[in-house]
């Protein structure tokens, strides 16, 4: 079975994200950046289908020569190669999964796995893009995964809920929490990450269809007020539900 | 980041392996295990399996196959968050796994080395109730009989040496005289079900306490005569090149527990408010801050050009001496403000900082206690020519 899959490079969700002088895109400095933690279990779905049935896991990333260390990550983990489509920052996801899509027409991957979303622009678009654009079925934001011969069986979350969905192969699948427990590379396989090879091919740099304006940071607001029980504290108290929470 | 400068890039996945290991597997137990007195299998095992035992051993006898600055990030990040647990991988690595490695002959290596990579545990009996800093005091002595050698006396603070997991230890003994009139040394591998050998755990210790530390009782233990690691009479010779070594893997403890303690207290410090403003913009802990992390960096530049020297196979007796006194000292220092910083509360078990508090002692104290780590610089340096 080949799979492919896809990964992406975000900054550590630890990290303070500071925004750049241009107001629209994130200072890179001081940014710790780690494997997107929804691809993580595109990742190792994609690992244990392997140990289970054989064949070949690929990890792909449309992005910059930085994006390797992502993909030595990968690799780290258990994926057998990996593929870097180096241009310049991906405009926006349409140019991510145009990309994918050309690689996965030469690949032909019985199964393509993606996070459900990347943490950093979270836009959500990019397994449903891919899917349409290689013309397979879809099926995202995947708990549970039971891949049967060429049977597929999901389950979604859904609002309150949960729905079982069920399809053929080939199709893409995006991961959602819950679909496993991603394992942690070993250091024999750090070692042997780093002996694996990088295939490197040139990007289409796709004008963007969607441009970002503008990013801000939500402002940090103390709102927490602290009273006693004397009677001023009381006045005080009935003062500001008046007055600043209006709701008396 | 700075705490990456120099690394390479396997190295840098490698401190964010550890570090998302320590902090999802190890830290959630840490306290409780602590409380409890209680060495886990389950962790060690754990850890087994990541790899962490034999990270410098090549991948032929097991290991890792990883430079010793590797080893020394590994370590560093599980003090970060737990020193019994770091404890448990740097004693197995530095005194149970190397002497044999570096010591044993290619049999015993083929041996013992495989199956200490794959979830059992070693120790090594140097220390003795009247023999720690004067370790020429060693009572524990071994005589030949026929094929076979006769082992008795005792060992006291010993790691990793009594668990279930353990296999046995590497064992310092007296085997006679040497022409110049002092004692010949020799180190035996005896195993825990050999007869006459008894490993028992000490208990009610005021740091490390989820990692396991033994007595040893030799009483007439009698072991062959190739259980002798590497050669009859070398036991000194290991004893201080193992020393040396294992030197930096306390000094990587130590700059772990500094830097866990740093982080802790920051973030306390940012969050906690007196008089309408977070603490943290008081010079009185800024500045404590600010110091610990100039520290921080010192030590760590320090630590891992020490470890690439080592890993060159240069000697490194006086610089071990120096990254173990400095990161032991720092990390007493950087965990006592920690604890100043976080005022009533650090006194609490509720916070790590009482634990920081606690384990970073013994890092003043075993191979080596501060005040021997001056005499070893200081003789170098030649003030006792």
């Amino acid at each position: 079975m080949n799979i492919l899959v896809c990964i992406s490079r975000v900054p550590d969700t630890a990290t303070k994200v500071i925004i750049g002088s241009d107001g629209k895109s994130i200072d890179p400095k001081g940014v710790k950046y780690i494997l997107n933690p929804y691809d993580e279990l595109a990742l190792e779905e994609a690992l244990r289908l392997r140990e289970k049935n054989g064949g070949n896991v690929t990890a792909i990333t449309v992005g910059t020569a930085e994006a390797t260390e992502t993909l030595r990550n990968a690799l780290a983990m258990g994926a057998d190669n990996a593929v870097l489509v180096k241009g310049d920052e991906p405009a926006d996801s349409y140019s991510v999964a145009v990309n994918l899509a050309d690689y996965a027409k030469k690949m032909n991957p019985d199964v393509i796995f993606l996070g459900k979303q990347s943490v950093d622009f979270d836009s959500l678009q990019l397994p449903s893009m891919l899917a349409e654009i290689l013309g397979l079925p879809s099926i995202s934001v995947v708990s549970k995964l039971t891949i049967d011969g060429t049977n597929v069986s999901a389950e979604r979350d859904i609002e309150g809920g949960k729905e079982v969905v069920s399809t053929t192969l080939p199709c893409v699948i995006s991961a959602q929490k819950g679909l496993n427990d991603p394992r942690y590379p070993k250091l024999p396989d750090i070692m042997k990450a780093k002996k694996k090879p990088i295939e490197e091919i040139a990007s289409n740099n796709l004008d963007a269809r969607t441009v970002v304006h503008k990013m801000e940071i939500p402002l940090k607001e103390r709102k927490a007020k602290i009273l006693g029980d004397s009677v001023q504290d009381i006045e005080m108290l009935v003062t500001l539900l008046h007055e600043d929470a209006k709701v008396i | 980041m700075s705490i990456n400068r120099g690394l390479t890039e396997e190295q840098i996945m490698l401190r964010n392996t550890v570090r998302k290991f320590a902090e999802e597997v190890i830290k959630p137990a840490a306290r409780e295990l602590d409380e409890k007195e209680e060495f886990s299998n389950e962790i060690t095992l754990q850890m087994c399996d990541m790899g962490f035992m034999g990270a410098f051993v090549p991948e032929e006898y097991g290991g890792a196959g990883m430079d010793y600055v590797s080893y020394i990030l590994t370590v560093e990040e599980l003090a970060r968050v737990d020193s019994s647990q770091a404890a448990t991988v740097a004693a197995h690595n530095s005194l149970g796994i190397g002497p044999i490695y570096y010591f044993g002959s290619e049999e015993q290596r083929m041996q013992y080395l495989p199956l200490l990579t794959s979830g059992k545990l070693w120790g090594f009996g140097l220390t003795e109730p009247e023999a720690g800093s004067d370790a020429g005091n060693t009572k524990t002595r071994a005589y030949q009989n026929g094929d076979d050698w006769i082992i008795n006396g005792s060992k006291i603070f010993i790691t990793n040496a009594s668990t279930s997991l353990t296999l046995g230890s590497s064992v310092l003994a007296v085997t006679g005289q040497q022409p110049d009139g002092r004692k010949q040394y020799t180190t035996f591998l005896v195993e825990n079900t050999v007869p006459g050998f008894e490993a028992k755990a000490m208990k009610h210790k005021m740091l490390w306490r989820a990692s396991n530390t033994s007595e040893l009782y030799f009483n007439d233990c009698r072991v062959t005569s190739n259980m002798i690691l590497g050669k009859k009479g070398d036991g000194f010779k290991q004893m201080l090149s193992t020393l040396d070594k294992g030197r930096l893997s306390i000094a990587a403890m130590g700059l772990g527990l500094a830097q866990g303690a740093f982080d802790y207290a920051v973030e306390y410090a940012k969050k906690r408010h007196t008089f309408g403003r977070a603490i943290s913009t008081y010079q009185a802990n800024s500045f404590k801050l600010a110091d610990i992390e100039v520290g921080l960096n010192l030590a760590r530049n320090f630590l891992y050009e020490v470890c690439r020297m080592a890993d060159r196979g240069e000697n490194i007796t006086k610089e071990g001496a120096i990254a173990k006194l400095y990161c032991s000292e720092l990390a007493h220092k950087a965990a006592n403000d920690c604890v100043q910083i976080m005022g009533g509360y650090g006194l609490m078990k509720e916070y790590d900082a009482e634990r920081f508090y606690r384990d970073q002692k013994i890092l003043e104290i075993g191979e080596g206690t501060s005040e021997i780590q001056r005499l070893v610089i200081s003789r170098i340096i030649g003030c006792y020519d």
